[in-house]
């Protein structure tokens, strides 16, 4: 199979590898996937609580490369946005960006999917105080 | 594979250079070896002849160079020259040795044996069988990618005509007890089918001391050409008897009509010569290389595992999962050596070996896997290169995997609600 070179730029060079503290308040953990699937992301974020903006992302993937790209991709999207703007990140932007053939495309589904989980776990931690004014779903 | 590239290996006392990409890969298929090649070179232009012209040179020529090469082959596993049947591959082989056992003996039952871990041309042949009124038993296997010769018993009953097991696994390179299973057979007057094509002309093969009835040969995995192959059929003890799957001008003796493909016949007749010749050393050589790669791996990562059994192996076949990393992104990462892995995402059908599932690995282990196939023309600096890389990359994949740090942190994966709906 021939990869994108976005693909192997992120596989070679994966950006913002990392784990934060999952049980300080300000960060969310997305956990999504299944070992026995081949494919298994968490992706972590830290928000300033009064901006609600996401300050810090990282991210550890056990998976393909376009799995382990579609993850690295998805921290440097959300890096700079407000929870709220990370919410609109849609899989089939990550599948333009990386060229992601159609056997691919659940790794994006994947990365969606962490984003969500991972705003999902953090406005739960904050659930009832006035930093989550706006709670939205939190699909796991 | 775009460049050719020269890379250095440094292995403690010794640095050699080699040549990249490396080809490990040799369940796959193998490079024509050069004596091959040499022998079948004549065959394309000055001795060019129909083997089945009876009446000129041309056809007397082609005709005594089949001959030579059907007794080379025979020579290696211990058959009479005539009890060889050319083909195009082994796929044909085995659709032939079964399909065409299943037909002739129909009146005499209607039950056939296999294991779960043959190759899909036996497997999908056999399936094949059932659409058409035949039963099939799929033997399983044990962890150590073994059928039990007592379940094999059992499985036998008063309607069954033929069993085919393979020699030896083309994913695990495991060697399954032929001789006792063809014992059984024989005691029970059922028939022996055995897909040989990885086991012929790297352990020693005997169709009479393996109680095999039939048996499929093909020559790219040995040094030979792609696209040509044979089947031993026995004449003697019993003698077998098997319905023609293909019909024309009677070549074959009638068992497989069309016009013989000399230049690949010569070449699989060489190929089965040299190996012969060549196969106490080179057997000796490669395990050696094998163990090599193996005693690398183990000292240098944790968590790997060893798929089915290191005691009954070729000697070439070396297969690992690297736990917590996933097959693809590994192969990604040593993109200048050629190896297969089990992991869903390198198969057509998006679905992990079934092999290594048969040994009762989970999916993630069987994710996990490579497949190690070291030949002929592989070098110690290229085992010392191809280590040092999967060392570098697993590593640096384990850095990334999140499952890998879990563990660490004392985790049981298994614990765990892994949200995986829809997938």
């Amino acid at each position: 199979m021939a990869y994108s070179n976005k693909v192997i730029d992120h596989y070679n060079n994966p950006r913002n590898v990392g784990t934060l503290d999952k049980g300080s308040n300000d960060v969310g953990t997305g956990l999504v996937g299944a070992p026995e699937c081949g494919d298994v992301m968490r992706l972590q974020i830290r928000v300033n609580p009064d901006t609600q903006v996401i300050e810090e992302a990282k991210f550890k993937t056990f998976g393909c490369g376009s799995a382990i790209a579609s993850s690295s991709l998805a921290t440097e999207w959300v890096k700079g946005k407000t929870v709220n703007e990370a919410l609109t990140i849609k899989n089939t932007d990550i599948v333009k960006e990386l060229s992601l053939p159609p056997v691919k495309i659940h790794c994006s589904v994947l990365a969606e999917d962490a984003i969500r989980a991972a705003i999902g776990d953090w406005k739960k931690k904050h659930a009832g105080s006035e930093a989550a004014a706006e709670p939205v779903q939190a699909k796991a | 594979m775009s460049t050719t590239a020269v890379a250095t290996t440094t292995n403690g006392n010794a640095s050699a250079s080699v040549k990249l990409p490396i080809y490990m890969d040799n369940h796959a298929t193998t490079p024509v070896d050069p004596r091959v090649l040499e022998a079948m070179l004549p065959y394309f232009k000055n001795h060019f002849g129909n083997a089945a012209s009876r009446n000129h040179q041309f056809g007397w020529e082609a005709e005594q160079a089949v001959e030579k090469a059907r007794e080379q082959i025979a020579k290696l596993v211990g058959a009479s020259a005539k009890e060889m049947i050319f083909t195009s591959g082994a796929t044909e082989s085995d659709n032939l040795a079964i399909k065409g056992v299943a037909e002739m003996y129909r009146e005499k039952g209607n039950h056939i044996i296999t294991a779960a871990t043959e190759h899909k041309a036996v497997l999908d042949t056999c399936k094949r069988l059932e659409k058409n009124g035949y039963r099939v038993t799929y033997l399983p296997v044990g962890a150590d990618g073994l059928v039990s010769l007592d379940d094999l018993k059992r499985a036998i009953d008063d309607k069954t005509i033929l069993v085919t097991i393979m020699y030896a696994n083309n994913e695990i390179g495991v060697l399954q007890p032929v001789a006792e299973i063809g014992k059984i057979c024989h005691e029970k007057g059922v028939l022996f089918h055995s897909d040989a094509v990885q086991a012929i002309g790297k352990v020693p093969v005997n169709v009479i001391k393996d109680n095999i009835d039939l048996m499929s040969i093909t020559a790219h995995k040995i040094y030979g050409p792609k696209g040509v192959g044979a089947l031993y059929v026995r004449r003697k003890n019993p003698r077998v008897q098997i319905t023609a799957q293909i019909d024309g001008g009677g070549h074959e003796r009638g068992m497989r009509s069309g016009t013989l493909n000399v230049p690949g016949i010569v070449g699989l007749g060489a190929a089965c010569e040299i190996a012969m010749n060549d196969m106490p050393e080179e057997s000796k050589r490669l395990a050696y290389l094998r163990d090599k790669l193996r005693k690398k791996l183990e000292d240098n990562l944790d968590e790997i595992h060893i798929n089915g059994t290191m005691e009954h192996r070729l000697p070439g076949n070396l297969n690992m999962s690297f736990v917590y990393v996933e097959g693809e992104s590994l192969l990604m990462g040593i993109n200048d050596i050629a190896v297969s892995s089990g992991s869903a995402c390198t198969s057509a059908t998006l679905e992990p070996s079934y092999v290594l599932k048969a040994l009762g690995l989970g999916d993630d282990v069987a994710h996990s896997s490579i497949r190690f196939g070291i030949g002929r023309f592989n070098t110690e600096a290229e085992v010392d290169y191809v280590a040092d890389k999967l060392i570098d990359t697993v590593k640096k994949l384990r850095e990334l995997s999140p499952l890998y740090e879990m563990v660490k942190e004392g985790i049981d994966l298994k614990k765990i609600q892994w949200a995986a709906e829809g997938h």
